[in-house]
């Protein structure tokens, strides 16, 4: 059983939603993939304003619709746009399909500006997704690293948070979210790189860390190899497959009535 | 089934699970490689080349049980770097070479790499060419590396006639124009798939390129194997693309 936690609506042609999400399922199939969580639209935009926000999410709730239950919707969101985003979540979330939170590089999560976001979607059992990186050439302004992450946690203890890439860097991106019990990994979204998932279950516990692609800029080849690859016993491989995401996303998909 | 890109030795910077001829040349075996183009770790940071190509070569011998063909570094900014081209050849009966253009030093525009390849062209050797190593984004704070530009290797090859070239960890950015020029060139230039990324990336690949210019490479064991082999799987592919990807392009450039 793979779930995958991270892809996009590119790397494939097509001009509606609909015609994008079709050619990347016939991908998905190929590599076993069952579940699949998209966010952000097309184009993509670093630091959206409220009105490229709600685009973005229509152009996934259009995704969406004819893969009901296979493919699922996390709201993109900003800590720039407080109010809207929280209207965002009202729309794409509580009265709508969705069924979790993307964050991406608008503006540092350590900031207490995100906090109602977090609250907010912490009430609606949706699972958040932050964006991390750690860059040897410097990150981007508003680009979190996972000691932005961790100092967020630390503020919502009782609520899981996904460090996205590992932190990119993920020998210290591990490291800094590791004392953080309510922060789990999202590996998809660099290099292949060997010995990445043996040390990531080393320290922090195999239902901490979590499979997902980063397509279409990515391939599901070489994300999926993380793991198939990995030297990792059969059952720490379900969970970071399948199970961990599914376990996490449990009470949200209950509450839809969507499928588990 | 030949990998065209796989390393020995230690990686500098990390222990990779499966670093050492022994348990490469295993997994390598249980993926379906039955050859393996090896290169070495330690020649991108130390100096004694010499030293390092000889451990490559008694490495490849003693392990693997025919596994790995070695090609062995050369660094043309150290002095007597002829010596080591003819002792690769010569003593270890290498196919080819492979460069660190970006680790060593220097750029292609280099005049000496232009030396460098005439040499490799009068001896009929195979020249690897290493982009990069990593991640320029994962790269240790106090040894950052911008990748190597191809940007002046086509022209040089255009004077270079036959000379066969394969380009390594070079397809991050597969839709850069001098992928395509160099491809142009003819069937004896070509690249391998380590770094290749995008959903269904061999189909999109081989439609832009043409698949004779297209081998597997692995990067193992820096990268885990199985992303290679995936990416076979996910691209739709018949089975004479899929064999000439998987050896005869590989077999092809070794016999010329």
């Amino acid at each position: 059983m793979i779930w995958d936690l991270h892809c996009h609506l590119s790397g494939v042609t097509g001009d509606t939603p609909h015609e994008r999400i079709a050619k990347l399922m016939r991908y998905a199939d190929r590599m076993g993939v069952e579940r699949l969580v998209f966010f952000m639209g097309f184009p993509w935009s670093k630091d959206p304003a409220p009105d490229d926000l709600r685009r973005q999410n229509d152009q996934v709730l259009e995704a969406l619709e004819h893969w009901r239950g296979r493919a699922l919707g996390f709201v993109y969101l900003s800590p720039k746009h407080v109010e809207a985003s929280l209207a965002e979540l009202e729309r794409c979330v509580a009265n709508g399909p969705m069924v979790g939170v993307k964050l991406w590089v608008a503006d540092r999560c350590a900031d207490e500006q995100i906090d109602p976001i977090i609250r907010r979607a912490a009430q609606l059992k949706a699972l958040i997704y932050q964006h991390t990186w750690w860059k040897a050439g410097g990150n981007g302004e508003g680009e979190s690293t996972p000691l932005d992450l961790a100092k967020l946690a630390a503020r919502h203890p009782q609520t899981t948070l996904i460090c996205g890439h590992t932190g990119g860097d993920w020998e210290r991106g591990i490291r800094a979210i590791r004392s953080r019990a309510n922060v789990v990994i999202g590996t998809g979204g660099s290099d292949p790189t060997a010995g990445m998932m043996e040390m990531a279950v080393r320290e922090l516990g195999p239902r901490r860390v979590l499979y997902g692609s980063d397509i279409g800029g990515r391939s599901f080849a070489s994300q999926i190899a993380k793991v198939s690859g990995a030297d990792l016993s059969p059952a720490k491989k379900r969970l970071i497959f399948g199970e961990n995401l599914r376990r996490l996303l449990t009470p949200i998909l209950q509450e839809k009535g969507l499928p588990l | 089934m030949i990998d065209v890109n796989v390393y020995l030795g230690q990686w500098p910077f990390r222990r990779l699970p499966h670093d050492g001829a022994a348990k490469l040349a295993a997994k390598l075996r249980g993926q379906g490689v039955t050859q393996a183009w090896a290169g070495s770790f330690e020649a991108v940071l130390q100096r004694d080349i010499g030293g390092v190509n000889a451990r490559l070569a008694a490495e490849c011998e003693e392990f693997g049980e025919g596994m790995f063909q070695p090609f062995g570094a050369i660094n043309p900014n150290l002095p007597d770097w002829r010596e080591d081209v003819r002792r690769c050849q010569e003593d270890y009966g290498m196919p080819g070479i492979r460069l660190h253009p970006n680790y060593h030093g220097y750029e292609l525009d280099a005049p000496l790499f232009a030396e460098l390849l005439d040499v490799a062209r009068e001896r009929k050797l195979i020249v690897q060419i290493a982009v990069k190593m990593e991640d320029e984004r994962t790269q240790h704070p106090l040894l950052r590396m911008p990748p190597t530009s191809l940007a002046p290797l086509p022209k040089l090859l255009e004077a270079r006639a036959g000379l066969r070239v394969v380009i390594l960890n070079g397809l991050r950015n597969w839709r850069a124009p001098v992928v395509e020029k160099l491809a142009s060139l003819g069937e004896h230039v070509a690249f391998e798939i380590a770094t290749l990324e995008g959903v269904g990336g061999v189909e999109k690949l081989i439609a832009h390129l043409g698949v004779e210019h297209v081998l597997f490479g692995s990067y193992s064991p820096f990268f885990y194997l199985e992303s290679a082999v995936l990416k076979l799987k996910e691209s739709e592919l018949g089975g004479v693309q899929r064999n000439a990807i998987l050896k005869k392009n590989a077999a092809r450039l070794l016999a010329t």
